[in-house]
């Protein structure tokens, strides 16, 4: 059965720089699925320590960037002993198609995992055809 | 002295620095090295007790346990992933499956004062040390 399936870590992956960022620090890629239902296009990012508030979704000459702070404030007055992995910042962009509803884009947080909902365009939905 | 990663500019970058400053660290002893095991655990030093920050984003609280006897702590449980029907996969990078995990550290602590926070996949675990192994000051006659 897939889903029982034990565990593995999986290795944070740096951003790569361009552009780069003006603050020191290494930002990581968040992991990320992408799957098409009829009406819609999902992303999903995993970004744990991250809250509904230091995330930012935004879409430019269409390209979908996703921005993630992490609360670095919870780790103050605490001395690492034992360590396993690193914590930073999350960025992801990807090139989105015409075929995407830019407008109706919506995001949901939830247990550091981001859904956005990407509707497609009218167009783009599949139709029937009669025949005649 | 613990460091202070309160400084906004700086903060990112000292902790990150911390954190790789201890990748190699043999705090756990060699009888628990488990590194590479799911899910992957960082412990901080608080005062006299410790912290354990675990990544653990998109399980839900309800698949998620927690067990503690003398000094191990186990976490295990489940991450479901549910794409809904008749979805066709574009990028497939997130994992679902089982884990559990035992810690043991290396220190006298009190299982019954230990307090667990999940919020934003993200699972803190506060670890008092026990009593009789705090440190206390000697007076001199």
């Amino acid at each position: 059965m897939a889903n029982e399936q034990e565990l593995q870590v999986q290795q944070k992956r740096e951003v790569d720089k361009k552009p780069e960022s003006t603050t020191p620090g290494r930002r990581y890629l968040p992991v990320t699925d992408i799957f098409e239902t009829q009406d819609a296009l999902k992303v999903v990012l995993e970004m744990p320590g991250v809250d509904k508030n230091s995330v930012e979704v935004r879409v430019e000459n269409d390209v979908l960037t996703i921005d993630g702070q992490v609360d670095f404030s919870k780790y103050q007055g605490l001395g690492p002993v034992y360590t396993e992995y690193n914590v930073g910042n999350y960025a992801r962009s990807f090139q989105l198609s015409s075929k995407i509803d830019q407008d109706r884009i919506s995001a949901d947080l939830q247990d550091g995992v981001i859904t956005l909902v990407l509707p497609k365009a009218e167009k783009a939905k599949p139709r029937k055809i009669k025949v005649g | 002295m613990t460091p202070s990663f309160s400084d906004p500019f700086e903060a990112l970058f000292s902790l990150q620095r911390a954190l790789d400053a201890n990748l190699a660290s043999d705090w756990m002893g060699a009888r628990t090295t488990a590194m590479g095991s799911y899910p992957p655990i960082n412990i901080f030093q608080k005062g006299d007790d410790f912290v354990a920050v675990i990544e653990l984003p998109g399980v839900d609280k309800a698949d998620l346990q927690l067990e503690a006897k003398e000094n191990t702590i186990r976490v295990s449980g489940r991450k479901n992933i549910n794409y809904g029907d008749g979805a066709s996969m574009h990028r497939r990078e997130r994992v679902s499956g089982v884990f559990d995990r035992t810690i043991s550290v290396p220190i006298e602590i009190d299982p019954e004062g230990i307090q667990a926070d999940y919020r934003d996949g993200v699972l803190a675990l506060f670890i008092p040390r026990a009593e009789r192994q705090k440190p206390r000051t000697i007076k001199i006659k």
